[in-house]
């Protein structure tokens, strides 16, 4: 009874509380965050978040007059939570634009409402390729997974590799990294074996001595990106790389986040990605730089990257509107073309997604620290799973 | 494949490392202790901390990493599980998933999200071959602390006085106090053992599990797997329990990666069923 | 408290005297659909309670009143959701048949897997019921085929409900549907939770032997609760998926089934009431400490876990009591107390 009360009084002061919020400020631009704070995934969140604060740090809180006002929700990775909080946001706080969204199915679940609602979905951190086919009103400022690993495919072809196993998370982006590594592989003429871990899987071993009974000339892997060190690391204990098996992948698993942590047994890994520390540009330099002074030294990562352009879009969206939403925003954002720290970036206007290049790095030391070295580039990839 | 049998045996003794520690608490002191996994993730972060911070040789660190957790299992033992040993196993099972909880935001908000590492000494790393068959140092390694773990432990349960002590303690704790034993003092350097032991498990099992704050509530599953499994009746069962999941789930992922993994869990429910009290039931 | 089965002469009018529909229960069930008019900006949170509410009342029904302890009824949670999902996404949008259609697949797995819980003690339950629910967690995450696996279950349109009420973007028919459903299931256990069902089912789990000894066929009995609190969370599995319109895999997740033991705790088990008032309080507190610390909430709900343990449950829910007397107190409800799952007995 008394918390029935109590719920009651909650509801009217806190409608209340917004009312005067909304009275207050002359009507600031309202940016839904939905990103995993807390759970398995929440160094993702973190990252995205640092960067939309150094985001706004450098291009300041006002756009087209407006004020631009971040509302952060923590959906603990949860794809109801995210559909309930994009709800709340989009129906109690009005917001304009939603974004973050750190995994595939988090996005997923809020992309009917985004249509529903008209609103902009800025995906900073999903990959799976069909997300921006899920609504009109999706945007990606991220990368999709066909994208990094076809072109991995293609160096490996060129590469005297004729062999591969890939080694994949059994989920949206594994399997996705998985088809369109393989599809691209095959093509050149190489042989491929696939091969699919369950998601939560605390022992590699298995998998591994599969792989290494399959004598290939590369295995091929795609894992989130905390589980690669494990991964790596039992790659090395197995004597996989000794015994000749080149390790390739997505820049997933050499993650800069955490790559100094895994020690000597990263290196000399190839992978392909959008995103590098060690990205040689002024742009990028000031970015890691900036980055690691407000964030107790922490090296910005791919999805870092990602919630950095995705601001970016939302800003530039916004002034060319002159603050407004809809989709009148998506249109705005359409064509877009800047120069992000990772490269040159455009938006393709017939899919809304990312184009963007592609690195071939490989992993090096330093100064001291380990890095993902770019050593070739593959300039503006579009998402090969929409190629017609 | 020898090799596939070797893996299983390294990571079925290592979930016993993990788990025996709770195999002491719920089998000997009747307490579901579901915070068991905390301890395991305190003695993974005492030796990842030791290591990447102190540069502490790894092997150096693996005694702070059962004597912490041994502390603070009974810091926590003397001042909070101490009420609950007469209390229900829904009252225990609560009381221990919230401080699961608290464990998995404290670690979170003191050293971040991400997965910690822990670097081998080179002559832990890579592997041999005897008699034909891969062998993996580390691998080795943990088998032959297990080996000497699970010795011990039998030992002092079956042959010490402090093992027939704690027996008498947990059989009949009033009588047991009318002879003289000190039952509180016993409860509460068991548990310490039992935390100590869980965090060993967690600093050695970091290399091969994985080690960030969901630790505690990833693996607690796996732990009570094997320790209802194992039957409640001592250390044997859940050792033996332990060996078999480790074979069972190492060869099922390899032979039939599809199904890999539900043969864990269709063990237990299949092993449940047929005898409700673990392989090794106590008789009574 | 009332006594078990009171003194000898006035048990039967006791037994009259408990099912009656008390002025205080009028006002609950007043206020809870009241919130559809009070809270214009909630109807999500309160569709939330009230799908967690029914989840809860479905685990009351087995752990208050039979005293069988469970860590895994998100299996029929997930179950129900997955068969409301799939149906509405191959075209069968209508709510309602939904709603049936979970319940039946949520008995049968339930009916099925009771005769594996009517097993062993306590700890056993504990583990096979876990057991259960992430056999169910990982066939889902194989079929991907038929679940979308980790990714989630896409593509899910309801109908209106009845073919009238479209779901909106506020919440408002999900807010209604949920509460109706939640009321009417609730009416349906109130009624046989006083039947002599059910108190025969009090009867086995206050002294399981004497209940045998008088001629209660306990396994039968406690079959047919089991069955019956399945349907019950198969039901909210699906409010959760025509709600939502989404399911993935967290649906069957293992702190699915821990915070619902939370909430059954806060509110008190064994009166139908406190699975209701424990899904209240709990999603207020949950969702005040995610805004106010994102990152470290479950700090705090670990925290009032550990406390109400220590406290002592009973003494906070005698305390409650005395508190609520007026209005709770003498609600004449049977039970009021969580079974007793000694902890230093049976031993094997």
């Amino acid at each position: 009874m008394t918390t029935r009360r109590d719920l009651l009084a909650g509801a009217a002061m806190l409608s209340a509380a917004l009312a005067a919020g909304g009275a207050f400020a002359q009507e600031p631009v309202k940016i839904g965050l939905i990103l995993p704070m807390t759970g398995p995934f929440a160094s993702t969140g973190r990252q995205v978040e640092a960067a939309v604060k150094l985001y706004q740090q450098r291009n300041g809180d006002t756009v087209a007059g407006r004020k631009v006002q971040i509302i952060l929700k923590d959906d603990t990775g949860t794809a109801d939570v995210t559909k309930r909080l994009a709800q709340e946001l989009i129906v109690n706080d009005k917001v304009t634009v939603l974004a973050g969204f750190g995994l595939t199915p988090l996005a997923l679940a809020a992309a009917p409402l985004a249509t529903q609602a008209k609103v902009p979905e800025v995906v900073m951190c999903a990959a799976t390729s069909s997300i921006t086919e899920a609504s009109p009103f999706v945007v990606r400022s991220g990368f999709t997974l066909p994208q990094v690993s076809a072109p991995m495919a293609e160096w490996a072809a060129k590469n005297n590799i004729r062999k591969v196993v890939t080694l994949v998370s059994d989920y949206g982006p594994g399997i996705d990294a998985e088809k369109w590594f393989s599809d691209t592989f095959k093509a050149a003429g190489g042989t491929v074996e696939n091969l699919r871990v369950p998601l939560r899987n605390p022992d590699f071993s298995p998998f591994l001595q599969r792989a290494a009974d399959a004598k290939p000339d590369a295995v091929f892997i795609f894992v989130p990106s905390g589980v690669g060190a494990q991964f790596m690391k039992q790659f090395a204990e197995r004597g996989l790389d000794k015994s000749g098996i080149k390790l390739i992948g997505t820049g997933d698993v050499t993650d800069d986040d955490l790559l100094n942590d895994m020690g000597e047994t990263a290196l000399g890994v190839v992978t392909s990605f959008h995103y590098s520390a060690a990205h040689e540009s002024p742009e990028n330099k000031a970015y890691v730089e900036g980055f690691k002074k407000a964030n107790n030294n922490m090296r910005p990562n791919f999805h870092s990257v990602g919630g950095y352009d995705g601001m970016h879009l939302i800003y530039e969206g916004l002034k060319k509107t002159n603050g407004q939403g809809g989709q009148a925003l998506v249109d705005a954002m359409k064509g877009m073309s800047w120069n992000s720290p990772r490269g040159p970036v455009t938006i393709d206007p017939d899919t809304r997604e990312v184009v963007q290049n592609v690195y071939i790095r490989r992993v090096e030391k330093k100064d001291g620290e380990l890095y993902n070295v770019e050593f070739a580039t593959i300039e503006k990839v579009k998402d090969p799973a929409k190629k017609k | 494949m020898l090799t596939i049998l070797f893996d299983g045996v390294a990571y079925g003794m290592l979930l016993f490392v993990l788990a025996c520690g709770l195999a002491v608490t719920l089998g000997l002191m009747n307490f579901v202790n579901l915070a068991h996994g905390a301890f395991a993730m305190a003695g993974g972060y005492v030796s990842a901390l030791m290591l990447n911070r102190w540069g502490v040789p790894f092997v150096a660190t693996l005694p702070f990493a059962f004597i912490i957790p041994a502390a603070i299992g009974l810091v926590l033992e003397r001042t909070l599980y101490v009420h609950l040993y007469g209390r229900s196993h829904l009252d225990q099972v609560l009381f221990s998933i919230g401080l699961v909880f608290m464990s998995v935001a404290a670690v979170d908000y003191a050293f971040g999200s991400q997965q910690q590492f822990i670097r081998l000494p080179a002559w832990l790393q890579g592997r041999v071959e005897i008699a034909g068959v891969q062998v993996g140092l580390y691998r080795s390694f943990i088998i032959a602390i297990c080996a000497v773990l699970v010795i011990a432990i039998q030992l002092v349960l079956t042959k010490t006085r402090f093992g027939s002590r704690l027996r008498a303690a947990v059989d009949d704790p009033r009588v047991a106090r009318g002879l003289g034993i000190n039952v509180n003092g016993i409860f509460a350097a068991t548990f310490a053992v039992g935390s100590g032991l869980a965090g060993l498990g967690g600093a050695l099992g970091a290399e091969i599990l994985g080690l960030d704050p969901s630790f505690p509530l990833k693996f607690m599953i796996y732990f009570l797997i094997v320790v209802t499994v194992g039957g409640t009746s001592g250390i044997v069962g859940p050792f033996v329990a332990s060996l078999i999941l480790g074979i069972a789930d190492v060869a099922g992922k390899y032979y039939v990666p599809a199904f890999g993994a539900f043969v864990i869990y269709t063990l237990m429910i299949v092993v449940l069923v047929l005898r409700p009290q673990g392989l090794f039931a106590r008789a009574r | 408290m009332p006594a078990e089965a009171g003194s000898r002469s006035p048990v039967e009018a006791g037994l009259r005297h408990r099912p009656r529909w008390r002025w205080q229960e009028t006002v609950f069930w007043i206020l809870a659909f009241g919130s559809f008019f009070l809270t214009s900006d909630k109807h999500l949170l309160v569709s939330e309670i009230a799908i967690l509410a029914l989840f809860a009342l479905s685990l009351d029904l087995i752990l208050g009143y039979a005293g069988i302890v469970s860590l895994g009824h998100a299996a029929f949670l997930g179950l129900g959701a997955y068969v409301a999902g799939l149906l509405a996404k191959h075209g069968a949008g209508e709510p309602l048949l939904g709603l049936v259609a979970a319940a039946a697949a949520a008995a049968l797995a339930g009916f099925a897997t009771s005769f594996l819980v009517l097993r062993g003690a306590d700890l056993t339950r504990l583990m096979v019921t876990l057991g259960v629910a992430l056999v169910f967690g990982e066939i889902a995450n194989q079929a991907a085929w038929l679940t979308g696996g980790a990714d989630g279950l896409q593509g899910i349109t309801m109908g209106p409900v009845l073919g009238l009420f479209e779901f909106d973007i506020f919440g408002r028919t999900a807010h209604a549907y949920t509460l109706v459903v939640l009321f009417i299931l609730f009416l349906l256990a109130r009624r046989v939770v006083h039947s002599p069902f059910g108190l025969s089912i009090m009867a086995i789990r206050d002294n399981p032997l004497r209940a045998r000894a008088v001629g209660v066929p306990v396994n039968r009995r406690l079959v047919a609760i089991y069955t019956m609190a399945a349907a019950y969370a198969g039901v909210a599995g699906a409010l959760l998926a025509q709600t939502t319109q989404f399911v993935s895999l967290d649906v069957l997740e293992f702190h699915r089934s821990a915070d619902l033991i939370l909430v059954l705790v806060i509110g008190g088990a064994g009166y139908l009431y406190g699975g209701l008032i424990g899904a209240v309080v709990f999603k207020l507190l949950q969702d005040a400490f995610a805004t106010l610390t994102p990152q470290y909430w479950l700090f705090w709900i670990g925290l009032i876990l550990v406390v109400l343990v220590l406290v002592g449950r009973e003494r906070i829910s005698l305390h409650a009591h005395g508190v609520l007397g007026r209005i709770f107190g003498r609600l004449g409800l049977p039970g009021r107390r969580v079974a007793p799952l000694a902890g230093g007995e049976p031993r094997p």
